[in-house]
């Protein structure tokens, strides 16, 4: 009786601890921005995006710094920091959500899988729901996962001046890469 | 004692779940560990451009990029409006600075008072940061040479070419104190070769001030400043200052101002200021600075 319980109490702990390595991560996960306008294309490259996965729940989270955005020129790199992001108030942007069709991801066998993605984005201080379809690549027991959407800078309170209004645009692309390695 | 026994274990394993239940709860980034160790990070964009006025301000052009810089200064607003308060006079200066490494850009000009050509380079020795190890200051030196290219009308005297020649040092200290308020001191040397009488010194000391308080994410207030410490107090020249706004729309920064500098070099203005901020002598200026990028970032 007595090592009965100690056993299940043992296999109970075991158990929640193990589910800790169900769990992946990056740091150096790629988010590309791109803004198509009349006048001119403006993109920019974050290599230093944080994610992490938990495949029990299909709990998905991702914060990237908005400083480490580069761009091609350097004044758009300080225009986006200073007026638009205002990256000194708001340095950080993220995600915080869930892989809704978890259940059909089978992360144990090489594939690759659609993978639907609802939550909420922190851009800017404003909180919006999003939701899109990407996809999950399962690969020699890491993740490749790969995920474009729209967001309307409107919706972040992100003003664009009348003055420039033909070289930004107001729905910008942006596009998730992550390789995600087990979290140990 | 049994009993005892299984209460134990079970409230252990109880709590032990619960933990685990509150873990699953929490914070995903966290067990990465984000937001652990800050980190080192620099201070830019202190000033809207390379100059706070007239002055090279604490702020660097980025490598690569290359900016036209514009400058205008009318004449006195008190002359009335006949001479549309002093629109119909122009003094100009155009000049190209280029950004030749993270810290330091170079840079000439030349100038229609005087005819005068100038070029100068700007190195930055401390770059302000924040986080550990920091350093809550820039500390930043400028050297420049000026040229006059009027012809010699003066023929009672041997004319040299050196005699031509000027030239400037500066040391720039400065903060970005706040997200809009930044501040900077200039300590600055100016050498002339010849100067116009036995009473005027060839090195003038002067030490500047310059600020700047962003009215808004566009739209920045500035001041500049110069107090000369060993000028020939007979020469009626007065010290420097100007008063304006930068106005920053896409690729251009407007800097307008108001003035009593005619001068666009730091030879000129330190030396050469005659007019008086007190008797309303005073200008109305602008400088246009446009930004190109000129070598493409590596990405």
């Amino acid at each position: 009786m007595k090592k009965g319980i100690l056993l299940l109490a043992i296999s109970f702990v075991l158990a929640t601890t193990l589910s800790a390595q169900e769990k992946y991560f990056t740091k150096t996960g790629k988010i590309n921005f791109i803004s198509k306008a009349q006048i001119e294309n403006i993109e920019a490259l974050n290599r230093s995006v944080t994610a992490v996965l938990d495949t029990k729940t299909g709990n998905l989270q991702f914060a990237v710094l908005m400083k480490g955005f580069e761009f091609e020129k350097a004044l758009m790199q300080e225009h986006f920091n200073e007026n638009y992001v205002e990256s000194h108030k708001y340095p950080k942007s993220d995600f915080k959500g869930a892989v809704v069709n978890n259940a059909d991801i089978n992360y144990s066998k090489d594939g690759t899988y659609k993978a639907k993605v609802k939550g909420m984005l922190t851009i800017h201080g404003e909180t919006k729901p999003v939701e899109t379809e990407g996809t999950i690549q399962v690969k020699g027991g890491k993740l490749i996962t790969d995920a474009v959407f729209g967001v309307s800078l409107a919706d972040y309170n992100i003003e664009i001046p009348k003055i420039v209004k033909d070289n930004i645009a107001k729905m910008v692309n942006i596009e998730v890469e992550c390789t995600l390695d087990p979290l140990k | 004692m049994m009993r005892y026994y299984k209460f134990i274990i079970l409230t252990i394993v109880l709590s032990i779940s619960i933990v685990n239940l509150f873990a699953q709860e929490e914070d995903l980034l966290s067990l990465v560990g984000e937001d652990n160790k800050p980190q080192k990070e620099f201070v830019n964009y202190s000033f809207k451009s390379s100059r706070v006025i007239m002055s090279h301000s604490m702020e660097l052009i980025r490598p690569g990029v290359m900016d036209l810089r514009i400058l205008h200064r009318f004449g006195n607003i008190n002359k009335g409006a006949y001479e549309f308060f002093g629109l119909d006079n122009a003094t100009m200066r155009l000049g190209f600075d280029f950004g030749l490494t993270k810290n330091l850009m170079a840079g000439f000009g030349r100038s229609t008072n005087k005819k005068e050509l100038d070029a100068f380079a700007k190195y930055r020795l401390i770059h302000q940061s924040k986080g550990p190890k920091s350093l809550p200051f820039s500390l930043l030196v400028t050297g420049g040479a000026s040229l006059t290219t009027l012809k010699n009308t003066d023929t009672t005297q041997k004319n040299y070419f050196s005699s031509r020649m000027g030239y400037y040092g500066q040391i720039i200290i400065g903060s970005k104190i706040s997200e809009s308020f930044s501040l900077q001191f200039m300590p600055t040397v100016v050498h002339r070769n010849l100067v116009p009488t036995a009473d005027d010194p060839n090195d003038l000391l002067a030490v500047g001030i310059g600020t700047r308080l962003k009215l808004s994410n566009r739209i920045s207030l500035n001041v500049d400043y110069y107090y000369r410490l060993n000028q020939n107090v007979n020469d009626g020249t007065q010290n420097p200052l100007s008063i304006g706004f930068d106005i920053e729309t896409g690729g251009h920064v407007f800097q307008l101002h108001f003035t009593n500098a005619v001068g666009m070099n730091e030879k000129v203005f330190l030396l050469e200021t005659t007019n008086n901020w007190g008797k309303g002598d005073i200008q109305f200026g602008f400088n246009i600075s446009r930004s190109f990028q000129i070598k493409k970032k590596k990405s």
